[in-house]
């Protein structure tokens, strides 16, 4: 038995809160943008990887909160999604509280389908109106449904709208203001039956004169285009090589214009104040911490216009089933394939971008392999290291020199590392052996430059608060730990300072792969980002550095010999040195357990993989 | 198992349907919860699902059930039985 939920007269003061839920493609989220537009914010339920998307739409004077659930095709609470789905129904989400209302979404050219989620959520007794989708489609089709009889049918109010175009949306808005008529009751169809909700559903339809829509012509053509055993890989090999493109040429620019006015802003903030531990602070720290955040955006930005376009257009699904042949090869699935191709710009988006992939334990498979990708960060530390110690001569004629091959040698290794892990995970703790790779394939659909403005706009606040408080934080800690103890009133040298003191103090841990305290320090500093090494290293041998540096190569030949430097390669393939990877780690697995393990995992693996190295190489 | 039961076709695996020819689906031999998901995508006993396209590498393949696209792996049309339309009860 379930209590009646109090009369919200008494809390007239309250929000009203209304929540949207259903199916996976039925155009949820776009109706959710059209009725709160730049009004949501998202966070993430606590304890788990499910994204809560708060909304507020003013309606005839009032707001209300909406809520977007994730899309499911039932309230089974089985999955994740579908708990935090049923709880939010019940009230039992303590963040949220009752809900007054429900929205209930559904794809009216698929209608038979998407009814049969109605009769449980009708069921729960809370003011419920049901919303058919995509009317446009239905009509364009030759479809039909007389949504008034529907209503009848099903006991509760039914709009027909469409979501994209925002035809139609009178109603729902009435609907959020509170206008709810009871309407007759009806015979309902009990959760836990499928085949039962299923045949209501059809006889509901029916009975509301429902015509289903012819096959949507332009989707079969465009699948015998890019599910063509020819053509089809190759358009998803050149939307691959574009992606790629986008997020290391096309990025590099703006990266570079962004650093620019980040050293010239920082320059004249140097000259402008007057020499104090304070203007230290404030250019080395925290300045070149907002430098080293924002750094990525252009990267970020990019590769979630990509992720966007190929997602509401329908292609990312066709592009998993091409990629998923290729993927199930290491337990993984075919919609893995982007978030671990961006990883290898950066593993803060390829973290975020594995949102895509519906199934818990294929996501967070992906999610944990992904730094093991080869990172634009690691990129100057290979450069470095590489100049300094591998002789460039000729492998393959002019083709391949050992430089080179050494790099592709790195980016194989990270590659390997991902796919053995992956293959680890899926095999035990992530195991999903049995649970069926079932992907619907929507109709394509032009994407709009609203749902993906308001993408990258939230994408882009999750990463600035996420990673760049993190990397803030650490850029002004290491700062601090390289300017103290004050020395009659100066900055130590870095030797003195407590960061010399941890190089020192870590050094018998990092003895036996060859490094020595300054290395040392070049390890922790790097924890912020890993190519922080680089300056660092400049730093402690007292002299402006980049990676192209040869005083700095020659200043390294005497702190390394080759079986070190191996090993500080390795290392840095292996070693989760990114702490806004772990705090994103953080945010999307919704704890602390996840990003611990995977920290202790790369780190112990860098370690005795760089040990192995240096006793081969020496 | 006898193959053919008087006045009813023989159930098969769906991944032993031909490309462009439909069937109705039988029964499932997988557990419960997954047969659910399956039945909530619109493989209900009873509906027609037609193998619609092969992927280019030919796993997982595009079936149509219920008015949408699905695609399955093999390891999973194994598991769902179908039978020919029009020859059964």
């Amino acid at each position: 038995m379930t209590t009646l939920a109090p009369h919200r007269n008494e809390a007239s003061q309250r929000e009203r809160l209304v929540l949207l839920i259903g199916p996976p493609n039925a155009g949820k989220s776009t109706l959710f943008n059209q009725l709160t537009g730049l009004r949501q914010k998202v966070a993430n339920y606590p304890g788990v990887t499910v994204e809560k998307r708060l909304g507020v739409a003013r309606v005839g004077g009032v707001e209300v909160c909406l809520v977007d659930l994730p899309g499911v095709y039932s309230l089974d609470p089985r999955s994740e999604d579908e708990r935090v789905t049923n709880d939010a129904l019940k009230g039992d989400l303590a963040d949220l509280g009752k809900p007054d209302a429900v929205v209930l979404v559904l794809d009216s050219t698929n209608l038979h389908r998407h009814l049969a989620v109605a009769g449980p959520v009708i069921s729960l007794g809370l003011p419920t109106l049901v919303v058919l989708n995509m009317a446009d489609d239905l009509h364009g089709r030759g479809g039909e449904i007389d949504a008034d009889a529907l209503s009848k049918e099903i006991g509760t109010k039914v709009a027909l709208i469409s979501a994209r175009s925002g035809v139609g949306l009178a109603p729902v808005r009435q609907f959020l203001e509170g206008h709810t008529e009871p309407l007759a009751k009806v015979q309902l169809p009990v959760l836990q039956d499928v085949p039962g909700c299923h045949d209501w559903a059809r006889k509901a339809g029916s009975a509301a004169g429902f015509r289903s829509p012819a096959a949507p012509e332009v989707t079969r053509r465009l699948d015998a285009i890019f599910l063509h055993p020819l053509a089809g890989p190759l358009i998803f090999l050149a939307v691959v090589v574009a992606v790629f493109q986008a997020v290391f040429t096309l990025a590099q620019p703006m990266m570079d214009g962004v650093d620019a006015i980040i050293g010239a802003t920082g320059g004249w903030l140097e000259s402008s104040l007057p020499e104090s531990w304070f203007r230290s602070l404030l250019v080395y720290g925290v300045w070149a911490g907002v430098g080293s955040v924002i750094i990525f955006l252009p990267q970020i930005l990019l590769l979630f216009v990509f992720i966007g376009v190929l997602e509401d257009s329908g292609y990312l699904a066709r592009a998993a089933v091409i990629a998923d042949r290729t993927m199930a090869k290491v337990g993984l699935q075919g919609k893995a394939f982007i978030p671990l191709l961006s990883a290898y710009a950066c593993a803060v988006p390829a973290i975020m971008a594995t949102r895509t992939i519906e199934n818990k334990r294929d996501r967070m498979a992906t999610l944990l392999v992904a730094p093991f990708m080869t990172c634009s960060a690691r990129l100057p530390v290979y450069t470095l290291v590489i100049a300094a110690f591998i002789e460039d001569r000729q492998l393959l004629g002019p083709f391949l020199g050992t430089q080179t091959a050494t790099f592709l040698g790195l980016y194989v290794l990270g590659f390997a590392a991902a796919a053995a892990t992956a293959l680890v995970l899926k095999s035990s703790i992530l195991s999903s052996a049995g649970v069926p790779f079932m992907l619907e394939l929507p109709p394509y659909r032009a994407p709009t430059f609203k749902s993906i403005a308001l993408r990258l706009l939230d994408r882009s606040k999750i990463f600035l608060r996420r990673a760049g408080t993190v990397i803030l934080a650490t850029t002004i800690i290491l700062w601090a730990l390289a300017s103290v103890p004050l020395q009659e009133g100066n900055p130590p040298a870095i030797e003195d300072s407590i960061a010399g003191y941890l190089g020192h103090a870590i050094e018998p841990l990092v003895e036996p792969l060859g490094f020595n305290w300054k290395i040392g320090i070049g390890l922790i500093s790097s924890l912020a980002a890993r190519e922080v090494i680089v300056g660092t290293l400049g730093t402690i041998y007292g002299m402006e550095a980049d990676e192209g540096s040869p005083q700095l190569r020659d200043a390294l030949r005497s702190d390394l010999d080759f079986g070190g430097a191996v090993a500080l390669l390795i290392f840095f393939a292996f070693a989760m040195q990114c702490m806004s990877t772990v705090a994103i780690v953080r945010r999307e697995t919704g704890g602390w357990k996840w990003p611990a393990i995977q920290f202790a995992y790369m780190t112990g693996l860098a370690y005795v993989c760089a040990l192995a190295a240096r006793a081969i190489f020496s | 198992m006898n193959p053919i039961v008087r006045g009813e076709s023989a159930a098969f695996p769906l991944s032993d349907l031909k490309l462009g020819h439909a069937a109705v689906v039988k029964h499932f031999t997988l557990p419960d919860a997954d047969a659910n998901r399956l039945m909530q995508l619109g493989f209900l006993p009873g509906s027609t699902v037609t193998y619609r396209q092969r992927s280019p590498f030919g796993d997982p393949s595009v079936y149509h059930v219920e008015g949408t696209d699905v695609a399955l792996r093999r390891e999973t049309a194994e598991q769902v039985y179908v039978a020919r339309t029009g020859a059964s009860e």
